[in-house]
């Protein structure tokens, strides 16, 4: 019984976690079952209206449903942020791969290679990446990709290098398997329930970091629904329309936690086993 | 390590599609003569090849010449100077307050058992994944339009200064703090805490004296990475609360696509990573004896 009470908290989080990841996923497939209104209709003489039953989350300046937009806007958020972290993760896995399994030469140029990028942090290779070919919802999605990669390098990388060890992998060395069957049969298998959990935290932390850029007005142009777009725009508005930033950003938050929950359970379970 | 991060932003740079001087110009849309395309292209030396352009550029790179700004017309090392100042005062201080709280809420949860553990473990959470852009705006909303407490535009002095350092501070701490209730509660069940507290030691003293000490060294390591995140922070912090610095000047030259200005201001946040990560492994051997060499158990 009191083991019950002491996991209790952790289950209701992780039960939570996938019902609003569940909600964001059919928001993304079915959004006209969930908000049949059309997001880019503009009602001038609805603009602005507070949160109401006829108007779930209020309105924008143009009369634009919060609700609607924000269910609308989650296929270009969660593909924006699965796109980032696909990319991150594809770049990741090679330099960890180059770095953990390869020579000695090129485990110190790609290392050397990571800490430059290191230099860089958080937003900032993203944003050099925007200057270069210019602000929009796949440039932003490029840009975080390519901006989180140096972090999924080192931890691959350091997966890699244990495995590599690992008694299992050795028994195929004696056993006379060549390097590509190690890799593919054994060494891979065993990174993957971690990579699982990476991508699942990653996912979390693209969202916010590419609602981030959008917020600055270097992502998705207007009048497309996305959710960081609606966080700028609603910006202007703060002092008269708290709804319009509030509730996007709500949603951006709640994704991310979800996101980080699951993950961080998926990396106690890879740890575990 | 300055001069690799100089290199790859210089190429990187030279990727961009379409013509630098037209870009000093004022665009595309600036109808710029051949003539004054000529001028500019040879006042900005953008008429050598590219391998002179490079040699060049770290050449005033080394003299502390980091070139002027397309948009602003000013030398990019006095537009740097004048903002550092600013930015530097939001980090320092947000490290300060999120070093605090992190502190106190892992000596919380270790203090309060299995449940202050839990509560502890959900408040860090939702604090680390609270992005920046939301926090700022909701405690504007709740104490400058709801309640008026504190200004929503960022006035100078320290009154200025309390929400955009609580709103980089608190996902900080919240980093931290995961981080440091970990090593905390794997050093309160280590055997030397365990003979301090047979000698008869208080438990506060020996989590001031010993456990707290050992955990604070992989949040110690993380000082440069976190120093780093602040920065990046700090582009939507000063954004939000209209407040000068390193950040806004930042992203006003990235829209502008102020090739000059970008460079200078990675170039200097670049540094400043190195120095706070320097700074974060001196702390770490500081407080660590097992790293130092020649230490009780040797170099590691």
């Amino acid at each position: 019984m009191r083991r019950f009470w002491a996991l209790a908290p952790r289950q209701a989080a992780v039960i939570l976690s996938s019902a609003v990841l569940l909600w964001l996923l059919a928001c993304a497939f079915f959004p006209h079952l969930l908000a049949p209104a059309d997001p880019l209709a503009v009602h001038p003489a609805r603009g602005f209206l507070p949160p109401s039953p006829a108007a779930i989350l209020g309105t924008d300046e143009s009369g634009r449903g919060v609700y609607t937009r924000i269910v609308h806007g989650a296929a270009a958020s969660l593909s924006i942020g699965a796109g980032a972290t696909a990319l991150g993760i594809v770049l990741g896995t090679l330099l960890g791969t180059m770095a953990g399994l390869g020579p000695r030469w090129l485990d110190f140029g790609t290392s050397r290679l990571l800490e430059v990028l290191f230099a860089f942090p958080g937003l900032l290779l993203a944003l050099l990446f925007i200057v270069v070919y210019g602000p929009g919802g796949a440039t932003s999605a490029i840009a975080v990709g390519l901006a989180t990669a140096p972090g999924y390098a080192r931890i691959i990388r350091s997966q890699m290098i244990t495995v590599r060890q690992a008694p299992y992998v050795e028994a195929l060395v004696v056993l006379g398997r060549g390097p590509w069957h190690r890799f593919w049969h054994s060494i891979l298998p065993n990174v993957a329930e971690a990579l699982f959990a990476l991508v699942t935290l990653g996912v979390g932390q693209s969202i916010v970091w590419a609602s981030s850029l959008s917020f600055l007005g270097l992502g998705t142009p207007p009048p497309a629904a996305e959710w960081g777009a609606m966080l700028a725009d609603g910006r202007t508005y703060l002092g008269t329309a708290w709804w319009m930033t509030f509730f996007p950003g709500l949603v951006i938050v709640l994704a991310a936690a979800a996101c980080t929950v699951l993950g961080r359970r998926l990396q106690g379970k890879a740890r575990r086993s | 390590m300055l001069w690799a991060v100089a290199t790859l932003t210089f190429f990187a740079i030279r990727l961009i599609p379409g013509d630098p001087a037209l870009a000093i110009l004022g665009g595309p849309g600036s109808e710029a003569g051949p003539a004054a395309l000529a001028h500019v292209q040879a006042q900005y030396g953008l008429d050598k090849p590219l391998l002179v352009q490079y040699l060049d550029q770290l050449g005033r790179y080394l003299t502390g010449n980091l070139g002027t700004s397309y948009s602003l017309h000013e030398p990019v090392a006095q537009v740097i100077g004048s903002q550092l100042g600013g930015t530097l005062t939001l980090a320092v201080a947000s490290l300060a307050v999120g070093w605090a709280i992190a502190v106190t809420a892992a000596s919380a949860a270790v203090w309060g058992g299995r449940v202050g553990n839990a509560c502890a473990s959900g408040l860090e959470i939702a604090a680390a994944a609270m992005p920046h852009f939301w926090l700022g705006t909701v405690l504007i909303l709740a104490f400058s339009t709801a309640l008026g407490w504190l200004p929503a535009v960022s006035v100078p002095g320290p009154v200025g200064l309390i929400l955009p350092v609580t709103t980089l501070a608190v996902p900080l701490a919240g980093f931290l703090g995961q981080i440091m209730r970990e090593s905390l509660t794997a050093a309160a069940a280590a055997p030397f805490a365990l003979s301090a507290r047979a000698r008869g030691e208080s438990e506060l003293g020996v989590l001031l004296r010993h456990t707290l000490r050992h955990a604070a060294v992989p949040a110690v390591a993380l000082t440069g990475w976190a120093f780093g995140s602040l920065i990046s922070g700090a582009v939507v912090v000063e954004t939000i609360f209209a407040r000068p610095g390193l950040g806004r000047t930042l992203l006003g030259a990235v829209q502008q696509r102020d090739v000059p200005l970008v460079t200078g201001v990675v170039l200097a946040v670049a540094l400043a990573y190195c120095i706070a990560t320097v700074a974060g492994e001196a702390g770490e051997r500081l407080l660590d004896r097992r790293s130092r060499p020649g230490g009780p158990e040797g170099g590691r």
